[in-house]
This record gives structure tokens, sequence and C-alpha cells, in this order.
């Protein structure tokens, strides 16, 4: 069967791989607003720090026989309380100064983190099982839907929507939107703003690592696996607005989708059509799709 | 309130020294801020203005209180906290540090680019606050205004208290006091 | 010179003048001892590949300084126009039959045009977003380079450019000839840009660089300084670039990918920005490091890193910042 001269198999099969991406495109750049709403600084470890996620789930297997439903627990909370510590001890100093340097720290740690892993365990990838609870798939006629790419992309959507809705409809979201918009003034209501800061990076962090350890059985764990991503996240969040969380998860996944569907019919723009749309968006709409001058 | 850098000289609340400490722990104390343009976060609705400042001490006002007191909030619960006039906005100031239990108010201002009617409904509020028991420290350009509601006046000038002139002799210090505000 | 220093002796102007006659005076042997050094080191046993190499890198690191440096903007795909400049040099010297100079010239003249273009797009914005959007740029560059394999070679690259003979004498094949080439184009680009630095253009660069909206309204044209800014340090970042290609006779996807946007950071803030030797500091260093690491593999991206974060949380003025720092300070 064809749909605009496509093979339906191939069509859909590359929509799936779009939604996928766009799964871990929503879930990396969801953390990069949420750190970026609060602290103003682009975390270019983000990429790394997914890595991280991702060889965590590898040594907790390979080390102490911990399955993937536990690394998907244990595994962001590590990387996020490494986090924490760079927050404390680092980016916390960089706060008085120009925004860009907190950019270049985090990318001077990128290059570290990236650098030595590299250095141990060279730049082919890790093997990394797909549970056993999650292994075979549907055949749903048109396209056979393998159970761990659906359960990616439902987690994803889950995680994504559950952070939404708590900085959107919690008491706790309303302090941190509030504190991005005047730190000073909540310090003075009698919140500790600095901790929140650091827990918030914290969270942010632990989100990049989540989505490592989902990404190890689809994509094996590789220590140049944040690295060729973190760009293209970048781009994502700058599309869909820097600090806006609902901008981040609908260009995440709408990217992603759209990225899928010019593989099948334009594959050669399928590297750069995001990067396209972003230098559109910014001449047109500097604050993003869903983002607030600031 | 910690929130000014640099500071010399002592700051003493009930028997305490607070010059060096963190803004957060201060208000911890039960001091209340209400800044100069008010704060209103645009990020959030006017319900969730009026609940932030957490209860720091007991004896806080009842939202239903505050509500009394302020009628208008009731209405515009859901708006953005910044889609109110500018008189709404200063009462949703005052009336958010009220639930927090805080004795001592700082108000900053808060006459500051408002109509004379609203300017009333505020000196009526202070008076309200006076009357429950609060403290209010109240920083105004607008001397009129303060002579309406203050018992103790303080003159500052450069940083420094250089007078204090009680609201009953105000007439018998008219002289000086211009030579103080005069330019 | 003398005689109106002596005239406006105790004036302010009179110091200023004086000031700036010493800070003259100050480059220009700071700046004789420098070529001196350069002229020298290959007879006392610095290998001239390792010098041509830092030499190219000095030039591209000296070109972003004069945008982040003195115009204040952190662009974050320089390396499009240095693997631009090199891909066309290397091209018309090896298939068009281009001699060196005018490979070179080709290639610089592409690079300002593609400075003209992205500049055009980019500068409209700041910050963040402005790195943001050099970096996007680059990276469609960098894919249209690994795809365009007719031209580029893809990952290949293109091979075997050859030196040829520059204006028809000089024999570039002659290592010690090449080199002498090299450091001629890198001090001739280096006075370019302090004279650039220190005219009325730059006076105003700084001005914005400092202060925007101030600047704005005294009546300048932000946009359009930071336009030129950009095009000059994207041309001369093609200089670089296409030199670097027909020294190492290879033009490859290293030097258009986003990695070699982050080394020139690296070298501007190691060096220290906005300052006129800085850069060239930073990048003997880094390129004297990577040189000496090479067998240590993926050691030199820990390094990298680690200098970049001491940088940031300690040496924020750069080498040559923190020592003009030092000096000021013993001064007064």
């Amino acid at each position: 069967m064809q749909i605009f001269g496509i093979a339906t198999q191939a069509l859909f099969g590359q929509l799936l791989i779009g939604l996928i991406n766009g799964a871990f495109y929503a879930l990396l750049s969801l953390g990069l607003a949420v750190i970026f709403g609060l602290l103003n600084i682009i975390n270019f470890t983000h990429g790394a720090q997914y890595m991280l996620g991702a060889f965590c789930a590898y040594f907790l297997l390979q080390g102490a026989g911990t399955g993937y439903w536990w690394s998907l627990l244990l595994a962001p909370i590590a990387v996020g309380i490494l986090g924490i510590i760079i927050e404390k001890t680092m980016l916390k100093r960089l706060y008085a100064l120009d925004h860009l340097y907190g950019l270049l720290l985090t990318f001077g740690l990128a290059l570290v983190l990236q650098g030595l892993f590299t250095n141990y365990y060279g730049s082919s990838g890790l093997p990394y099982r797909i549970p056993d609870e999650l292994s075979g798939g549907f055949n749903l006629g048109f396209m056979f839907l393998p159970k761990y790419r659906a359960w990616v992309i439902v987690a994803s959507l889950v995680v994504c929507l559950a952070t939404w809705f708590v900085i959107e409809r919690t008491k706790l979201g309303s302090y941190l939107r509030a504190a991005t918009e005047n730190p000073a003034l909540v310090q003075a209501f009698g919140i500790n703003v600095p901790r929140m800061v650091t827990l918030t990076y914290g969270f942010g962090v632990g989100l990049a690592a989540f989505a490592g350890v989902m990404a190890a059985p689809i994509y094996q764990v590789n220590p140049q696996m944040g690295a060729n991503l973190i760009i293209v996240v970048f781009a994502v969040v700058v599309i869909g607005g820097m600090g806006s969380i609902m901008g981040a998860i609908v260009t995440g996944f709408g990217l992603g989708v759209i990225e899928g569907l010019t593989k099948v019919f334009y594959p050669e723009a399928s590297n750069t059509v995001i990067f396209v749309i972003m230098v559109i968006v910014l001449m047109l709409k500097p604050a993003g799709l869903f983002g607030k001058e600031r | 309130m910690g929130v000014v850098p640099r500071r010399e000289g002592s700051i003493v609340f009930e028997g305490r020294e607070i010059g060096k400490l963190a803004s957060n722990r201060i208000a911890h104390l039960g001091i209340a801020w209400c800044p100069e343009e008010r704060g209103i976060f645009s990020s959030l609705n006017v319900e969730e203005n009026l609940l932030l400042p957490p209860v720091v001490r007991p004896g806080g006002m009842a939202v239903e209180e505050i509500f009394e007191l302020f009628p208008n909030l009731k209405e515009r619960l859901a708006s953005q906290g910044t889609k109110l006039s500018g008189g709404e906005q200063q009462m949703l100031a005052i009336g958010r540090i009220l639930r927090t239990g805080a004795r001592l108010l700082l108000l900053d201002e808060p006459t500051e680019g408002l109509a004379p009617v609203i300017v009333q409904q505020i000196g009526r509020t202070i008076h309200a606050l006076k009357n429950k028991g609060y403290t209010v420290l109240l920083v105004e350009q607008n001397f009129r205004f303060a002579a309406t509601v203050a018992d103790r006046h303080y003159v500052v000038d450069h940083g420094k208290v250089v007078d204090m002139i009680p609201n009953a002799e105000l007439d018998k210090n008219m002289a000086k006091l211009h030579e103080y505000l005069g330019v | 010179m003398n005689t109106t220093a002596a005239a406006s002796h105790d004036t302010r102007a009179g110091v200023i003048e004086r000031r700036a006659a010493r800070g003259d005076r100050t480059f220009l042997v700071a700046t004789l001892v420098m070529a001196l050094m350069f002229v020298v080191a290959p007879f006392v046993g610095v290998y001239p590949v390792f010098l041509m190499k830092a030499l190219c890198f000095a030039l591209y690191a000296c070109a972003f300084n004069l945008l982040i440096g003195y115009g204040g903007l952190l662009s974050f795909g320089h390396a499009m126009f240095l693997g631009v400049a090199g891909y066309a040099s290397a091209y018309t010297a090896k298939n068009w039959g281009f001699p060196p100079e005018l490979a070179i010239l080709f290639a610089t003249g592409l690079s300002a045009l593609l400075g003209l273009v992205s500049g055009a797009i980019a500068i409209r914005r700041q910050g963040i977003y402005f790195a943001m959007i050099t970096l996007a740029l680059s990276q469609m560059i960098y894919f249209f380079c690994l795809q365009a394999t007719s031209i580029t070679g893809g990952e290949d690259g293109i091979q075997a450019v050859p030196r040829g003979k520059m204006f028809g004498v000089l024999d570039l094949s002659n290592t010690l000839v090449m080199y002498f080439v090299v450091l001629a184009i890198f001090l001739a680009a280096f006075l370019l840009i302090h004279r650039i630095i220190h005219s009325p253009f730059g006076n105003v660069l700084k001005t914005i660089r400092d202060n925007e909206p101030r600047a704005i309204s005294l009546g300048y044209d932000a946009e359009r300084y930071k336009l030129l800014a950009f095009v000059l340090s994207a041309t001369l970042t093609g200089l670089a670039g296409a030199t670097k290609a027909i020294v190492f006779q290879l033009a490859s996807l290293t030097d258009v990918h986003w990695s070699m946007s982050g080394e020139v950071v690296l070298m501007t803030l190691l060096g220290g920005m906005g300052t006129i030797f800085g850069p060239v500091v930073g990048a003997f260093i880094l390129i004297g490091m990577e040189n000496y690491l090479a067998g240590f593999g993926q050691w030199v991206t820990v390094i990298t890193g680690v200098i970049f974060v001491f940088c940031v949380m300690a040496l924020r003025k750069g080498i040559v910042g923190e020592l003009g720092a030092w000096w000021t300070k013993r001064g007064n």
C-alpha cells in the first residue's frame, strides 16, 4: 500500500523513528528549559549527563546485576547528585557574571566528561539489552510496533506532562515561576531560593540521565551519544522558547516527527531541517514559538 | 530586609541583631516586605500570588479576612497577576503578606502612581492594620499622606536617621520639615 | 608626537595622549619582539610545521577576538568560516590550478561573503540567541560539506593540495619559504587588526560593547557596526583557514565541525579576551599542548575541558589579561 508514493510500512516506520527521536528531544529540551528558566544558563553539559545516565544503567547491570527498572530510578538520582555538586561548587559563583560564562563552564565540563569516558570505553557502543518485559511487539497491520519503542514514547509523554503539571499547576511550581521572575523578592518572603536553584539544576540533570537510561537499549551506550544529540536539542529549545516548558515538549515531539517525515520525502535535508527552522523562527519570533520576550 | 548588599550600623528586631542575616531568615522572624513597584508576579495568577508567601508565624490573617479588607481580589482570583490595575495590585501586594503571620510590615511607597481615591483606600487599610496590632514601617515620599496615618515620622538623610517628629507635633515643626524636605 | 606631548604637558588630554603614545610604543616593541622570535625560531630547533599550524590558529584566534573581545559578541560558529575557506582554497588550488595567492584571496573573499550573509541573519539578536544562531548556521554548513562530496570530498576531504609557487617565484614546497610566507601573512593581519581596533571604527565598536543603549543614544547605528565587525572577523578567519589548507595540503570536515568553534573560544579565553596578544598566546599554548599530548588520545579533550573550566572559574581575564592587570596595579 502507498501514501504519497511512499510505502506505508516505510512511512509509518519512519514516523515511529521520528516520534522516538522526538521523545528524546522533548525530554532533553525539557531539562534544558527548566534549567535555563531558573538559572539563566545554557547547560552544555546536558548531553554528557544524558550519556552518564546511560552508562549508569550499563554499570548497574554489569556490576550489580541491577536491571532496567531500578536503573530508571537510580541513574537519575546518581547523576542528579553529581549535578548538584557541580552547581554548588562552580555554577553558583557565575550567576553574577555574564550568562555566557555559564555556557563556557558547562562546555568545558562536557569536554572533560566525554573525554574521560571515550578514553576508557572507546567510541563504539556498548550493548544494553532491552528488558524482557518490553521485548517483542505488536503487529498493527500497517506497521510493526516494537513494545520498547511504544514504552519510550508513553513514558516520555508521561514524564514531560507530569513535569509540566508540577511547574504550571502546583504550589511548588508557583515558587519556581516566581523565583524565575524575581528571586530577591521570593527570598524576602522566606523561601530559600539558592537551595531551590540547586535542586532545580539537579532535577534537570536527572531528567537528562533518565533519558539516557531509556536510550541505552535503542542507541546503545556510547561516550559520544550526547555530543551528537546536544546541538540538535539546543535548536529545539531555541525554537520552542528558551524558558517555556510546554514549548520544549511540543517542539521536541513535533520536530522529531518533522525530521522523520523529511527523511522520507527529502532525505538530504533531514540533518539540517531543524536548524533551518530555527533560523526562520529566530528571525520572525526571536523568543521562540512559545517563549516570552525577556 | 537583607536585600541590599552593603550595610553598616546595626538593625535590632525584637532584641535580636538582624543586620547580617539573609533575607529569608529575616522573613521567618516575622518581618514582611511589600516592595516598591509591588512585585506582582506575571507568571502567577492572583490566587497564586496571594498564597505565595509562606506562613512564618502563627496568627496570620485567614484568607477570608483578607478578602474582607480587599473585596476586589476575590473576584479576580484567576486573572494573571499583572492584569490587575495599579491599585488592585497594591492591594494584592499588601494582602499577601498579611497571611504570613508577620507583625512588622515594611511598605515601600505604596501610594506611588495611584489615583487619590485609591490612596485614600490605602490609608484606610493602614489604619485597619494598625487597629489589628500590626506595626507598619512606611516609606513614603507623599508627606501629606504619611501625615494621615503615621504616629511617628523619621526623617532619613543619606541613609541616616536625622530626626524623629511625633505626629501630634507636626504643626509645630513645619519650618524644620520644610528645611529637611526642601530641595 | 613629542612636541605635542610637551605642549599639552599637564592637561588631562595631555595625559591621555602620553598614555596612548606610551601604549603605542609598548605595542610596537612587543610586536617587534614577537616577530623577531618567530623569525629566529625555525633556526633554533622549533619545527616549522608546528609553527605554521600555531600561526594559522593564532590568526584564527585574533580574528575571533576582534568579535568577542572588542565587539562583545560570542560566536559559536566560526568554524564555518575557517572550514569553508579551507575547502575553497584547496579546491581552487587543486582543481582550477589557482596559484596559492589567488586561491587564498578567493577563499578569503568567499569567507567575507559568507560572513555578510550569516552576520545579517545573526546580528539582530544578542547574547545567547546570537551564539545559538551562529552555532545553527555553522551546523548547516557542516552537514552541507558532509554531503556535497563532489566538492568537498565528504569524509575524506580534499587531499594532495598543491603548494604551488607564490607570485610565480616563491616555491612553497620548500618548508622554510612556506613558513616565512605564513609568518608574513600572520604579521600583516595582526597589524591590520591592531589598526582596526585603534581606529575610530574600533572605538565606536568598544563603546557599543560596553554600553549599547548609550552608543545608540549617541547616534551610532549599532547593528551596522556589529555587522561590519562580524564580517571583518569572518574574513580574517577565512584567511587563516585558506592559508592552513595550503600549508597542510588538506581540507577536511574537522575544520567545519563545531568543536573547532569551541577550540577558538578556548584559545581566546585562555590567552585573554580583549587583549591583542592574548589570542596568540592562547593559540600557541593549545596547539603546543595538542602536539605534545598527541599520543595520549582523548586526554587532549579532557585537559582542554579542564583548562576551560579553570579559565572560567579562576582566570577570566586570560593569561595576558591577568598579566596586564597585575602590571597596571604595580604601576599605580
